[in-house]
């Protein structure tokens, strides 16, 4: 059981310890996480995994260094720990140069945010899952549980963010590698909307059934549904917003930030961070702001600034790390409904996959189309689509490829779970572009 | 149950991690069979970047995956609270889960396999990390930097070293321990060269190096010798023009070799792929079951082995993480494919041989069928004959780029640092070097394998994979390599 009165409790004890001008600081996160992976819609590994994590640093003048190390939920043999670990760090310091660029949060701004989920019994998932795939192939995970974030400071601050969340990320396949991908996340979990999209799914899939369609190479066009737009902005945060790589010429949006380029004026993306399942504290304490506009009209807005960056170039924090995890691009007019007739004759790419640089000084980006892509001819589905690899510009794809961009927007919850349980998201639009170049 | 907190520090239970299994035999659930694996790491960064000592991060992590069959199903619970109630807490989900999986079974995959062996195994150290100080390792980097900055176009130089220490330990109901202790360095020289206009970067290390031992394998992994190299060949590749295009022959030096062995050899002949386990994610592979013993994966020259027995190599070991006894098999010989990297389940399932690669990134996340070392045999060619023998082609050196598809078929790789070949000669350095093609065909293309003097053990720090996503250390071993009729390019 994650209870904030654990680690207030914890914090107590071991914040007190701090000596003289010392200033501690303590970060901590919890999960209590089922995981139950499947294959052909049966469970191939199952199981529940709780951590418990503290992350102490100890600063003393411009002196500081960090350590991570594992709870037991025990608050006795975790205070011995945790007093263990910050003598080690007390020994360490003195062998330590300054850090010029040590910042942390200096004015005491605590904050509160705790999200009861309605979460559904593990078998009541298993037999919705069951009930509705019927022979269907369905591939995936399903992680649900309760996640915890907290923050402790020796000079006041405490902040705690706790959430209870599923993301079941899955995918059906058929007979010749056809597959369609779906996903089903939240907090309230209801069976219907399992169900419910399950059997889109299923359509989609029973769509796929018609003759695999490989265009030539060369430039197409091309809708990117939001799911695939996700993957190319996935990797544009990759450095891409920074601003210790804008600041180094790192950035493959280097142009972009220093006026070389411009994208399309419909092109605007936000961090928006305010009601989001993302603390809104960062590890040195510094509550982040709301929102932080990173394209405004096709011009780069502001870079997302971590606080050793910040110290460095003068400038305020605005992220815990230097990459977006709540991603927002503003709609447009464009109806999901209106899509394949105004795509007219081109590919339908519902995902992208395996992303990354080809040259980062032109933001040209290669990977692979996968799942439900299709080929459309005449505004109608031709046929599913063998896997392409294309190599394109995102100054291309979201300046002057850029034709329309959907009205209606997803909103998708990062699956990921290394290490533990992402909690990015991305809300965003589809993407009709002109010139999509596929390359093999 | 609780042990007294001094008893239960990290240090205390760290020390004699074998008293884990102890105090969860007196709390183990009835079941059909159980494994415990406990897993506990200590890892170090140490950097130096502009000049300036990044903080330096430590962390330790301890827990335990309680696995159990229970009526052909199989469950796991995963806890840092290794007290009796703790593992006591963690059998209990497990158990509920594999009741559970007992409902709706995936075929062939309700049995625990059963350990046979007990034993230990440890990495080979000659110089320990711990035997010198944070701040003279510190010293150490802040010396090393200046040398990355070899002129004023270096506007970002960095010079850090990493270290994990690892020990596993897996018992089961029947008696059985095996306890593995493991050590890791990763250095990482990197300069990045801009003129305003375009930037470039070298690097040595970095994700693609990785060896077992202490700071004697840091000289073999060119750290710090090559620091004035790498500054130098950032700001050569600043001035240097872009790859040619063109299908030309393409000679890979070790460090990208890594990548190219990895992703379209290893993934693809990872045995659950191949099961279908991995659809939804990491993908799945051009590579069936029938293809085994019969399918002509490269030319005669590619000879590739699953090696646990190279010292200094990243995966190194004695058992994989569900108590498979480790041993050197060859996947390809002379360019036929033998067998796939399978775990002993995989191996049931799939009717196949396999390899000991059940594998789990921690004790909070079950094995699953990963890479461990995978390496491409050297041949008998020397490097001047490797060169010597290309009329036009392109040297690539140090990986930068990797895209591949779902079944590791259609790949695009790009490198760091190109030099052109002409009439069996080094020629320029080039920049924004890329090459792309199709692994079934690609590997039929080797047309010369570089002698011992090529070979470098190298590996991968961040091979993702598996629902839910585990990272892990990878070991690949590769001499340089000339392929035949590549794609090369710049731009696409």
């Amino acid at each position: 059981m994650i209870t904030r009165d654990a680690f207030d409790t914890l914090a107590d004890a071991l914040l007190a310890e701090a000596r003289g001008g010392e200033v501690l600081l303590l970060g901590y996160y919890a999960e209590d996480t089922d995981f139950a992976r499947l294959n052909r819609a049966r469970l191939r590994q199952a199981g529940h995994v709780a951590q418990r994590e503290l992350h102490v640093e100890l600063i003393d003048g411009a002196r500081h260094a960090s350590a991570d190390i594992q709870l037991q939920d025990d608050a006795q043999a975790d205070l011995a720990q945790a007093r263990a670990e910050l003598a080690s760090l007390r020994e360490l310091l003195p062998q330590l140069p300054e850090d010029p660029y040590l910042a942390y949060a200096e004015e005491v701004r605590p904050s509160e945010s705790v999200a009861d989920g309605e979460l559904g019994a593990r078998e009541a998932w298993l037999d919705a899952i069951a009930a509705s795939t019927g022979d269907l192939d369905l591939v995936g995970l399903l992680a649900q549980g309760v996640q915890a974030h907290g923050f402790a400071n020796s000079l006041g601050q405490r902040n705690w963010h706790a959430a209870a969340s599923f993301n079941f990320d899955w995918s059906l396949h058929a007979a010749g590698g056809r597959a369609v991908k779906s996903r089903y996340a939240g907090s309230r979990w209801n069976p219907e909307q399992l169900t419910a999209r399950i059997a889109a799914a299923r359509r989609r899939l029973d769509a796929l059934a018609r003759p695999t369609q490989t265009p030539a190479t060369g430039h197409h066009r091309a809708f990117l549904a939001p799911a695939a737009l996700g993957e190319l902005l996935d990797l544009l945060g990759w450095g891409g917003f920074g601003l210790k790589s804008l600041r180094t010429g790192q950035s493959p949006l280097q142009r972009l930030a220093d006026g070389r380029h411009t994208l399309h004026p419909a092109v605007k993306l936000r961090e928006a961070r305010a009601g989001s399942p993302t603390p809104g504290f960062s590890a040195a304490g510094y509550l982040l702001p709301a929102e932080v506009s990173l394209v405004e009209e096709g011009r780069f807005g502001s870079a997302l600034a971590g606080p050793r960056s910040a110290r460095e170039f003068g400038v305020d924090v605005n992220a815990r790390m230097e990459a977006p995890e709540a991603l927002e691009m503003d709609g447009g007019d464009l109806a999901e409904a209106d899509v394949l007739a105004t795509l007219g004759d081109g590919l339908y790419l519902s995902d992208l996959w395996y992303c990354n640089y080809s040259d980062r000084n032109a933001c040209r980006i290669t990977g692979m189309s996968r799942y439900a892509c299709f080929a459309v001819a005449g505004g109608e589905l031709a046929g599913p689509l063998a896997p392409m690899r294309f190599d394109a510009s995102i100054y291309d794809l979201l300046g002057d490829g850029l034709q329309a961009l959907t009205r209606e927007r997803e909103r998708m919850a990062d699956a990921s779970t290394y290490e533990r349980r992402s909690t990015a998201t991305q809300h965003l639009p589809g993407l009709l572009v002109d010139g999509f170049p596929l390359t093999l | 149950m609780h042990p007294g907190s001094d008893e239960a520090t990290l240090d205390a239970m760290e020390s004699d991690l074998h008293a884990i299994p102890v105090r969860f035999r007196a709390v183990a659930p009835a079941c059909d069979y159980w494994t415990l694996r406990v897993v506990a790491t200590r890892e170090e960064r140490l950097a130096v970047r502009q000049g300036v000592p990044e903080p330096v991060a430590r962390s330790r992590a301890l827990g335990a995956m309680v696995t159990v069959e229970v009526d052909g199903g199989l469950g796991y619970g995963a806890t840092s609270d290794l007290s009796g109630s703790g593992l006591r807490r963690a059998a209990g989900e497990a158990v509920a889960w594999a009741r559970l999986a007992a409902r709706l079974p995936l075929p062939g995959t309700g049995q625990l396999m059963r350990m046979a062996t007990s034993g230990d195994y440890a990495s080979p150290v000659e110089d320990p990390w711990d035997a010198v100080s944070a701040a003279d390792k510190l010293a150490w980097l802040a010396a090393t930097a200046p040398r990355l900055r070899a002129g004023e176009q270096i506007v970002d130089w960095l010079a850090a070293l990493y270290h994990r220490d690892q020990q596993v330990l897996l018992a089961d109901g029947a008696g059985h321990e095996t306890l593995q202790r493991f050590s890791w360095v990763a250095p990482t020289l990197r300069a990045v060269a801009s003129d305003g206009m375009l930037t470039e970067s070298r690097t040595v290390g970095g994700a693609n190096a990785v060896r077992q031992g202490g700071l004697e394998q840091l000289a073999s992994l060119g750290f710090p010798d090559r620091a004035d190299a790498v500054g130098e060949e950032a700001l050569a590749l600043l001035a240097a023009p872009p790859c040619p295009s063109g299908v030309t022959d393409l000679l890979l030096m070790p460090s990208q070799m890594v990548l190219q062995i990895h992703e379209s050899i290893g993934h693809p002949l990872e045995l659950d792929r191949i099961l279908g386990d991995e659809r939804n994610y990491a993908g799945t592979s051009f590579v069936t079951a029938e293809m085994f013993g019969s399918y002509r994966y490269g030319s005669e020259l590619l000879n590739v082995t699953f090696d646990p027995t190279l010292p200094e190599q990243a995966v190194s070991y004695a058992w994989d993480d569900a108590g498979t006894p480790a041993e050197r098999a060859h996947l390809i010989r002379d360019g036929l494919l033998e067998r796939p990297l399978g775990g002993a389940l995989s191996q049931l399932r799939s009717g196949l041989p396999g390899t000991a690669n059940s594998r789990a990134c921690d004790w909070n996340r079950p094995p699953i069928d990963r890479m461990a070392n995978l390496n491409v045999e050297p041949g008998a060619t020397p490097f001047a004959e490797l060169v010597g023998g290309i009329e036009r082609g392109v040297l690539m050196d140090t990986n930068r780029s990797w895209s591949i598809d779902d079944s590791r078929n259609k790949f695009q790789f790009g490198c760091e640092f190109g030099r052109v070949i002409r009439d069996g000669e080094l020629g320029e350095v080039v920049r924004d070097c890329n090459y792309r093609g199709i692994s079934a065909g690609f590997w039929r293309n080797l047309a010369a394998v570089g002698d011992a003097e090529t070979f470098h053990v190298a590996g991968v720090l961040n091979c993702g994979k598996g629902e839910p996503n585990q990272a892990v250390f990878v070991g690949h071993a590769s001499p340089a390599c000339v392929f035949r009729d590549v794609d090369v390019f710049s731009e696409a």
